[in-house]
């Protein structure tokens, strides 16, 4: 084996499994139903269990009585989680929860516990800053320069009040997981990002041995950021099947229970004021931000949104910013946090400042990239210019309100940023002596793909298809790997698997090399056999390679990327994209409709063009239903969520998204770069974009995500949401 | 979801399909109710005729083709029948309201949501389940587009596809792209798979036109 080994791609023309578009490994077992989600899971004896949860936003619990429900016959356990003296702070929290032979029977029992609550003040709402009272925390200013003197001094100032709701991750698959608890052993299927660091995390909550917990998840419906931990789902699960003798819980949470506490993104509102030249130049801005994400306040945007780089910021800055603490359920990580809301209100002041100016965003956007971090300033340069080629911005745009008719038209731009980087991950490669060749790592694939691109990288590397290799991943028997979180798979796991596997075929070409009459370093893997460079007739095919390894019967070898010093050879982070939304605008009935959406995205080496295309469009089909559709209803007097479901709580259907055109960059200097996450990076921009295209057509602002006709309609008669 | 076609429609609104049994199975456990909007319609709704329960009753289900039989609560939804009762786990439990479709099944080779059919009331019917459709390690011409074509992320939407876009093309053997996104409107995707399964579904409906007609 040589001493450095190369690990680096092949380059671009050379490659014969990576860059192309295969078909996701596990699509007929998802397109069958065959593919089996931990909340399908019913094995023997297997007990239902079922939360009771708390109907007030604020209150302390004087007591909980579950001797009624323990008599209801098929009831195996039941578990208090908010015993007396408990103060609630969210509607939805967890007070007991009841396992059951039949999900019926449980629910029952649910039914049959008495709570009494002293109901406490509440803060449900965070949209007027000024009605928070004391809930309302300094949270942080920032001041750069001489702001007030730049406004004065400035050709043109705009000033505008925007905002971005609380939204909730949905997922499909709710939270919750099905536990064994046997003895000393813990059994878990969760629905989890986290297989590897699953099993530890609830041991400590168990206090049992992290060895003794075994964690299996083949598929996952949804995470989106919300699913890390074990949660206490996790624990009381567990506590429920130790209470029933040991039998399996399945407890996952209703969607009421779903929307309300487990999972949401931060709120984000804003009176921003810019200033600058007549060319466009921004040389002033002020911002007074004010967010919750929940009880603990929490979301806090970065103001300015990437013009805003530390060596060459805009010179003139004031930032506010307050945390409103609200009983609502608590945030969680929500596909790029902070960052969809920071590029709404960054987007949206800077294009009601080109409005001003009376000036083509496109041009000052790109007039103000001086301010955003020099390493990208050429990148979103020609994202720009690629975004308004491809959806016609010179043709199709105009001055705001200058469309006619009733139903207008608008085009409006986003810009993002994103870090990727590779997680930590480790892989393991074992070449057996029939030949066969096994890929074990101890990740998750949430539907990006994973399992399809670990196995390319391998097919890839050993010179084989890609059905000679067995890839194992879902347990945490398996070698670690990381959550699956900040777009840092698709780089932790590319770049464990491509290590593991030069470090296996180094060892082969070892074994093999004597019988080719050559030395090791003369030998390469292609077309599944092991040849001498330069002499492809001087081969051994695959099966015959594995032959010589001998006694061992096997080679095993490892590849680890390590996040705090990452395979820069084969990985990166960093990334942009520019993205147009082009709506029309009913202006009697307010609706907002996408007529066509661009998506320009760079990312890097791209393993599978296919999967990589779904994520981006995923990512904005996500974006349009949070654009025009996605709000959190909390009532102010009951403190209750009035959307707890998926009838009010809308999400964007088939027919509501419009035309979308995805651009992946693939230059060859992005190629050169690496591989870099796309799970986040094309989620920001779209809130943005759709804003700005509808103040666009309408000829006003309209502050308040989404673009509802309530919205649209408020704008439109001069009131403020 | 229900096509305009669909000999049962008449026969579910006035009849033994009861919205107030419905909620009233659905029972305390179930805080999404809490806004008033389905009690009150629930008030709205007539009584039922007949009765059964309160206790478990055995019924008998017709199932991809084969009668199956079980003992359930009156009050158990198709769809927790078939998950929870038959380990028939294709279709999912996403809303458990009749909003997002992930549990569509078909019902005399109509489209229905099973999160909204108690199981009792769906005796006597011909229902298919996504694994039905295909014969073990095979896959259904509509299931081979959706692969085909990305149609899929997390998948857990993906089976509640498949099952409505088998039911419309059965009815629209020749949709274009608008059919296609008014005909799927009644499901609903996290990840945004949309791009994928509008050319997943015009694929489907040309291979079930070569394959002639044989749409299962």
């Amino acid at each position: 084996m040589a001493n450095t080994p190369d690990y680096s791609w092949p380059p671009m023309e050379a490659r014969k499994v990576i860059g192309q578009s295969p078909k996701r490994l596990d699509g007929p077992a998802k397109a069958s139903g065959r593919a089996r989600y931990s909340s399908d899971l019913n094995p023997k004896d297997l007990l239902f269990g079922v939360y009771l949860t708390c109907p007030h936003a604020h209150a302390r619990v004087t007591s909980v009585d579950t001797s009624a429900a323990e008599k209801i016959q098929g009831v195996t356990a039941v578990h208090v989680v908010s015993p007396a003296g408990t103060e609630i702070q969210w509607q939805g929290t967890e007070v007991a929860a009841v396992a059951a032979v039949t999900e019926e029977i449980a629910r029952d029992a649910v039914g049959a516990i008495k709570v009494v609550y002293e109901v406490l003040p509440h803060l449900v709402k965070e949209e007027d800053v000024a009605q928070a009272g004391a809930r309302a925390k300094a949270a942080g200013e920032i001041l750069k320069g001489d702001p007030a003197a730049a406004f004065q001094q400035a050709a043109v100032v705009s000033e505008g009040h925007y905002g971005i709701p609380v939204i909730t991750h949905c997922c499909l698959e709710p939270h919750g997981q099905t536990i064994q608890w046997q003895g000393d052993s813990v059994w878990a299927w969760p629905s989890t990002q986290d297989v590897t660091h699953y099993a530890g995390q609830l041991g400590q909550n168990l206090k049992v041995p992290a060895a003794n917990v075994k964690v299996k998840m083949d598929y996952i419906g949804g995470g989106f950021g919300s699913k890390f931990s074990p949660d206490s789902w996790g624990e009381v699960c567990a506590r429920l099947s130790q209470k029933s003798g040991g039998r399996p819980v399945r407890l996952f949470l209703d969607r009421a229970t779903e929307q309300r506490i487990a999972g949401n993104r931060p709120s984000a509102y804003a009176d921003i004021k810019i200033g600058g030249g007549k060319d466009g130049t921004i040389t002033a801005w002020e911002s007074h931000s004010w967010a919750t994400g929940g009880f603990t306040g929490g979301g806090s945007p970065p103001l300015p949104y990437i013009l805003d780089d530390s060596n060459h910021p805009i010179p003139n800055k004031r930032l506010v910013h307050t945390a409103i603490s609200t009983n609502t359920g608590p945030f969680r990580a929500w596909r790029a946090p902070n960052n969809q809301q920071a590029a709404y209100l960054t987007c949206s002041a800077v294009e009601d400042f080109a409005a001003k100016a009376g000036l083509d965003p496109l041009g000052v956007f790109k007039l103000n990239l001086q301010y955003a971090p020099k390493v990208r300033q050429d990148l979103y340069g020609y994202q720009f210019d690629k975004a308004a080629e491809l959806s016609e911005w010179k043709k199709l745009w105009k001055l705001r309100g200058q469309s006619a008719g009733p139903v207008k038209r608008g085009l409006g731009l986003g810009f993002s940023a994103w870090g990727g980087g590779g997680h930590t991950s480790q892989c393991n490669v074992t070449l057996h002596a029939d030949g066969s060749v096994q890929v074990d790592i101890g990740t998750q694939d949430l539907g990006t793909g994973t399992r399809t691109i670990i196995t390319q990288v391998a097919a890839e590397t050993l010179g084989l298809p890609m059905a000679a290799i067995k890839l194992t991943i879902g347990s945490n028997d398996l070698p670690p790997d990381n959550a699956s979180g900040g777009s840092t798979t698709v780089g932790g796991v590319s770049a464990s698997t491509r290590k593991a596997a030069v470090n296996a075929l180094a060892k082969l070409f070892d074994a093999a090399a004597p019988a080719l009459g050559a030395t090791a370093d003369q030998l390469e893997a292609a077309n599944g056999q092991i040849r001498v460079k330069g002499s492809p007739s001087k081969s051994l095919t695959w099966t015959a390679a594995c032959k010589k390894i001998g006694a061992a019967g096997k080679i095993a070898e490892t590849g680890i990327n390590d996040q705090r010093n990452p395979s820069r050879e084969l990985i990166s982070s960093g990334t942009g994209g520019v993205q147009v939304a082009d709506v029309s605008v009913d202006i009697e009935t307010g609706i907002v409709k996408i007529n066509r959406y661009v998506a320009v995205q760079d990312c890097g080496l791209i393993i599978n063009p296919r999967l990589a295309e779904s994520q981006v469009y995923g990512a904005v089909i996500m974006g349009i239903s949070t654009a025009l559709f996605e709000r959190r209803f909390m009532d102010a007097a009951t403190g209750a969520m009035l959307n707890a479901d998926m009838e009010f709580y809308k999400l964007a259907g088939i027919g509501d998204i419009g035309e979308i055109k995805v651009y992946m960059d693939i230059r060859p200097e992005n190629d050169k770069r690496g591989v870099i996450g796309l799970g986040e990076p094309p989620a920001i921009a779209i809130c943005a974009a759709v804003g700005n295209a509808v103040a666009n057509a309408i000829g006003v602002r309209v502050p308040h995500i989404p673009m509802t006709p309530d919205h649209v309609l408020d704008a439109l008669e001069g009131r403020n949401a | 979801m229900r096509s305009k076609k669909d000999p049962d429609r008449s026969r579910q609104a006035k009849g033994n399909f009861s919205r107030r049994g419905f909620i009233r199975g659905v029972g305390i456990g179930g805080g999404a109710l809490g806004t008033g909007l389905l009690e009150n319609a629930a008030e709205a709704a007539p009584a039922t005729a007949a009765s059964a329960g309160p206790g478990p009753v055995p019924i008998t289900l017709n199932i991809n083709g084969k009668p199956v039989n079980l003992t359930v609560e009156p009050r158990v939804t198709l769809l927790d029948a078939l998950r929870n009762r038959l380990d028939l786990t294709g279709a999912k439990r996403v809303c458990d309201r009749g909003t997002c479709g992930a549990c569509t099944v078909l019902m005399n080779g109509k489209s229905v949501y099973s999160c909204s059919v108690l199981a009792i009331d769906a005796q006597g019917k011909a229902i298919e389940t996504i694994e039905g459709i295909a014969e073990p390690g095979k896959l259904h011409p509509v299931s081979a587009a959706f692969w085909n074509h990305d149609a899929q992320q997390c998948g857990y939407c993906t089976p509640g596809f498949v099952m409505a876009a088998k039911g419309f093309l059965a009815e629209h053997p020749n949709p274009n792209l608008e059919d296609v996104e008014h005909g799927l409107g009644g499901n609903l995707c996290r990840c945004g798979t949309y791009m994928g399964v509008r050319q997943a579904v015009l694929e489907a409906a040309r291979t079930l036109k070569t394959q002639g007609g044989k749409n299962g």
